[in-house]
């Protein structure tokens, strides 16, 4: 097999097998997240970080475009009924609306709070290399804890949540009493799951401060767990409105 | 251009367990996938094999089996169906092949996220077992299918094997949902953000283009089916009624009503269509990349056969209805969706006049990867001509549900999009071992496969056309369905020898992976970057480097360059258009 | 190799286009009005189909042999397309499937956009795990009601569908495992299921709807020809899916009249 001689002088590399093929020809900067001096590029990581993100709220929202389209499908759905005629038996649900507008005051509360958290953690990351010089101090260092707040808050949420199902139930309405009652525990049930596994990350970030981990690292956990927290918030408006304005 | 500089590599992990069980190297995995595949596809003959021996010999007892009720041949033929779906089909094209070579073909040291890559493995894995735990318990598996139609799937009562049996089978679809959704995760994140320097995407090979928009599909599709799935656990296990309506089982009324039979279908069929050219874009990869290879000419309209992958790929989500025209929907969707449907094979002929525009004035070596490749552009043409029939409602009505719709789906998915693992494995494999698979049993495993398969499933149309229902466990009793046995005889025997000679495939597998001839860096002579590297690729696939992307993916015979191809590597002082 | 791969693609092409053409195994024998108009459709896409078959699979055969490797030395051709043909044989591929689809809509809008004609004798089928129900209306041409709780498998036709006996409609219901249709009638079918999804499929009819619980579905045909036609189920529904079968028998008007007041005077 011919081999095609390179135009430029290239270091060889140390490779474990047999290198007698085409070496292919170096270019500067990698692209598994490390720069020019072998140290992690925070930013590239965070941008990936991100798309990643963007792309897991695909398939969430394809879940929740699910359930709306079965939700309207079964809403104007006519069935036979035990004589044999067809009926509509879609029976409007006694939502607790109070509780569930104090439930998305504080859902988007912690909206609030996960933002300064990430404005927060983003300005330390900026101002890292200056809090490195001995000597210099930033100025205040007690920082509110933000990211405690959002977790809180998010606890109260699913807390109030909870409350609001033991209500319905209190009111009669079951999983199963009606496909009414049916879509209302199975969407806020649903928007319950995802919420908590953001807040587990959450969790997570405030534990890995604890844990020493490089404030850039901590970062983008922060960063895209609060994009998810305001999709998520996003998220239970949508289901709130389709609940009470869709009945 | 700097020279000299190295980028620092990852540290290759040690031990066993970090390398080889958790390992978060996306070659691994992609092994991980494949191995698990390949195992799934001979549970799934093997099932396969016990169906075809009961519809010619209702009353036999087999050894170790015994004998096979209906209701047997009914969990067999759905686990079947759940397990060459999932496990093989979507998971060693996408999962296997993809895992291993995109990130090589595109450049990059590894998957986006490693760690997510390695967890969409073992959730899988887990995914796998859950399924077959339902041979195990009691009732064993369901006997509804693998599209789970309700109320049949939906009512504990319906059948032996709907109770335990079915909700592990629920269980382990929606645990594969969530392990396709972290791989699509990774495939899309890793071509958009982690192509080298110079690999633009439309200088990408067409097996990651395929794989990009496979992941694409899957992202949209499969939180479609999870939705289905809960609403189904739902039904079954808590008394809501979102499938079923009011009905009477066995003279007993069940507690449901209002819920709509009609609602599941729409939602897996939603998923259920993407599916299933989530089993063929990747294999349609492959076939460019090796008809191109193997002829030694540039593919026939690269940009056409992306542009269709995206064409099919999109119209792909408009088309579901056409599984359900007789189900009861409404007349005229039927016909936009039979519309749609017949659009849809316009990109398909695209891809096809393409191949063989590739292969016109080529110089062709037939070496057993371009076999498999030619193989699958054959059965890709048969599979894909009998769609047209079935896309005509009017033509569905004494089609539907027969054992022409079984032929169709099997040329296709069974038959077509496993030549395409064939041919990437019998392509791939030097780069992956080190070695050469042997040619000899290659082609004869290649010529007894192609004209098995084709004895298997070209007879099925005409037993369709005859109007032989599918699912039946036997045809026994059916008056018209007598004269058709001895065909359906054929094709057992035709199975049983085919089947049998997947086994020349499997020894020559594992033979030449440890006594094989020693392959070079670049057997094929291909251009594509992991031909750039050793045999097998380092720990980050380039031995500290970033390959510079200077050509096109299938520069083969450039007038005027020094040898017929020229690698995406070279200088770009090689002149390609 | 190449002489290899040709023979054997050549071959399947041949077997596989022999056993089509020559009808070895096919459609079973049509006997209602719209048996002639399906099975033209089918006549032109299996004809328009098996030429573009046989040219695909042709050339690809022919491809492989004809342009192998023979071991001399010139390249092969260094070309990325032909935007020009590429165009030609999309639009051409697009107006033969589009063209096939709108050829068949006329047939699919006669089946099933229409309702039954008046004068179409109405029965209505009513299938459950694992046999078919037909019911006809009687004189008084009305249906009686069904009611779930009423509903006995064990205990005869009328009891099997539930017919709740109470109401005066009712008595002069048949309930029949065997259904009889007049011939050169149209029937008025309503489908209807009790408990999973069923199909009513009758092959020489060129009839097939599912039949689903919840809904009342509404089709019709016309049989025009006097015989025997076996009724097979095509859905899947359960462990006796394979032996849910009936039989539709096709009389003269008259014998439809007498068989039907013999099911009446049995019921006295």
């Amino acid at each position: 097999m011919a081999t095609l001689t390179p135009t430029i002088s290239v270091k060889d590399p140390k490779l474990g097998h047999g290198g007698s093929g085409v070496h292919p020809p170096v270019s500067d900067g990698g692209d598994d997240g490390r720069g020019d001096n072998g140290s992690p590029d925070y930013g590239q990581r965070l941008r990936r970080a991100r798309l990643g993100l963007l792309v897991i709220m695909v398939p969430i929202t394809m879940l929740f475009v699910s359930f709306t389209s079965a939700y309207v499908f079964r809403q104007g759905l006519p069935t036979l009924d035990e004589h044999g005629t067809y009926v509509r038996d879609w029976l409007q649900v006694n939502l607790p609306v109070t509780l569930l507008l104090v439930n998305t005051l504080l859902l988007l509360v912690s909206s609030i709070t996960v933002e300064l958290a990430r404005r927060q953690i983003t300005l330390q990351v900026a101002l890292a290399p200056v809090q490195s010089i001995p000597g210099v101090s930033i100025g205040s260092e007690r920082n509110f804890p933000w990211l405690g707040s959002t977790v809180v808050l998010g606890f109260a949420f699913l807390a109030g949540q909870w409350m609001a199902w033991r209500q319905l139930a209190d009111r009669g309405f079951y999983i199963a009493t009606s496909a009414s009652s049916s879509f209302v525990y199975l969407l806020t049930a649903a928007h319950a799951v995802h919420l908590a596994g953001g807040l587990m990350v959450l969790l997570y970030a405030g534990a890995t401060s604890l844990l020493h981990k490089p404030v850039e690292a901590r970062r983008i956990v922060v960063d895209v767990a609060a994009w998810y927290w305001h999709f998520m918030a996003l998220l239970w408006i949508y289901i709130f409105a389709l609940l009470e304005f869709m009945r | 251009m700097a020279t000299g500089e190295v980028v620092h590599v990852h540290a290759a992990p040690q031990g066993f367990i970090r390398k080889y069980i958790f390992s978060l190297d996306h070659k691994v995995i992609g092994l991980q996938y494949y191995f698990l595949a390949l195992t799934a596809v001979f549970v799934g003959m093997f099932l396969s094999l016990l169906m075809r021996i009961h519809m010619i010999w209702p009353t036999a007892v087999l050894p170790l089996v015994g004998e096979i009720k209906p209701e047997t041949y009914l969990g067999l033929l759905t686990m079947h169906g759940t397990i060459m779906v999932f496990f093989v089909l979507t998971t060693a094209p996408q999962g296997g092949f993809g895992n291993y070579f995109l990130p090589i073909q595109i450049g990059a040291p590894d998957m986006a996220f490693p760690v997510l890559n390695m967890l969409s493995f073992w959730t899988t894995f887990v995914a796998f077992v859950v399924l077959l735990a339902a041979f195990f318990v009691s009732g064993g598996p369901p006997l509804h299918g693998w599209t789970g139609y309700a109320p049949l799937s939906a009512l504990t009562n319906s059948g032996p094997g709907e109770q335990l049996g079915a909700d592990l089978w629920i269980t382990s679809i929606a645990i594969f949902c969530i392990a396709s959704l972290m791989g699509a995760l990774n495939f899309i994140t890793t071509t958009l953000d982690l192509r080298a320097k110079g690999m633009s995407m439309m200088r990408m090979p067409l097996t990651c283009w395929a794989w990009f928009i496979t992941a694409i599909l899957g992202l949209l599709a499969f939180g479609v089916l999870l939705s289905a799935g809960i609403l189904l656990l739902l039904d079954r296990n808590l008394g809501t009624s979102f499938y079923v309506p009011l009905v009477v089982v066995n003279g007993q009324v069940m507690g449901h009503k209002g819920g709509s039979p009609l609602l599941w279908q729409h939602l897996f069929w939603f998923f259920g269509h993407p599916e299933v050219y989530i089993a063929i874009l990747p294999g349609m990869g492959v076939a460019s990349q090796l008809v191109s290879t193997f002829s030694r000419k540039p593919i026939f309209g690269y940009k056409a056969m992306v542009y269709a992958l995206m064409a099919i790929g999109f119209l792909g989500f408009m088309v579901w209805g056409h599984h359900m025209f007789m189900s009861g929907m409404s007349p005229y969707s039927a016909f936009a969706f039979s519309l749609m449907t017949m659009a849809i094979g316009v990109p398909s002929a695209i891809k096809t006049f393409n191949w063989l525009g590739t292969l016109h004035k080529g110089r062709i070596r037939l070496q057993t990867p371009m076999l498999y490749a030619i193989g699958f552009v054959s059965l890709f043409v048969s599979g894909g001509l009998s769609g047209p029939f079935l896309a005509q409602p009017v033509l569905d009505i004494p089609l539907h549900d027969t054992a022409f719709v079984v032929g169709h789906f099997h040329l296709i998915m069974g038959v077509a999009a496993i030549f395409g693992m064939f041919a990437g494995t019998y392509y791939w494999f030097p780069k992956m071992f080190g070695r050469m698979m042997n040619e000899t049993w290659g082609k004869v495993h290649f010529f007894i496969t192609l004209a098995g398969t084709y004895s298997i499933f070209m007879p099925m149309h005409y037993l369709g056309m005859a109007g032989q229902p599918r699912r039946y466990s036997q045809f026994t009793e059916l008056a018209y369905l007598q004269h058709l046995i001895p065909l359906n005889r054929f094709i057992t025997y035709a199975a049983i020898i085919t089947i049998g000679a997947q086994f020349i495939f499997v020894i020559n597998l594992f033979w030449s992976m440890f006594k094989g001839p020693k392959a070079s860096d670049n057997p094929w002579e291909a251009t594509t970057l992991e031909w750039t590297t050793a045999t097998p690729p380092p720990h980050d696939n380039f031995g500290g480097h970033t390959p510079v992307v200077n050509h096109g993916p299938y520069e083969y015979s450039v007038p005027g360059a020094p040898r017929d191809y020229v690698m995406q590597t070279d200088p770009a002082s090689v002149k390609t258009h | 190799m190449g002489l290899a791969l040709l023979a054997i693609i050549w071959l399947i092409t041949f077997v596989s286009t022999y056993f089509f053409a020559a009808k070895t195994w096919w459609l079973p024998h049509g006997a209602s009005t719209s048996a002639q108009w399906i099975d033209h459709q089918f006549a032109i896409t299996y004809l328009l189909m098996g030429v573009v078959f046989v040219a695909a699979q042709g050339a690809l055969g022919l491809f492989v042999w004809q342009y192998r490797d023979q071991g001399k030395a010139a390249k092969a051709d260094y070309s990325h397309g032909n935007i020009k043909l590429e165009v030609i044989w999309t639009t051409l591929t697009a107006a033969l499937f589009i063209g096939l689809n709108l050829m068949g809509s006329p047939i699919w809008a006669a089946e099933r956009f229409e309702p039954a004609q008046a004068g179409s004798v109405p029965v209505e089928v009513t299938g459950m795990q694992f046999a078919w129900y037909f019911r006809y209306a009687g004189p008084d041409g009305k249906f009686g009601a069904t009611a779930p709780k009423l509903m006995d498998p064990s205990a005869g036709s009328e009891a099997a569908i539930g017919l709740d006996t109470s109401d005066p409609a009712s008595k002069d219901d048949v309930v029949t495992g065997t259904m009889y249709l007049p011939v050169n009638r149209q029937v008025d079918l309503t489908l209807r299921a009790v408990d999973v999804i069923h199909s009513f499929f009758i092959p020489s009819m060129r009839f097939k709807q599912d039949a689903v619980p919840g809904l009342a579905i509404h089709m019709h045909f016309t049989p025009v020809e006097v015989g025997d036609y076996e009724i097979a189920c095509a859905e899947l529904c359960g462990l006796g899916h394979y032996k849910m079968h009936g039989m539709l028998k096709v009389v003269s008007q008259e014998d439809f009249d007498k068989w039907l007041a013999a099911r009446e005077a049995e019921k006295q």
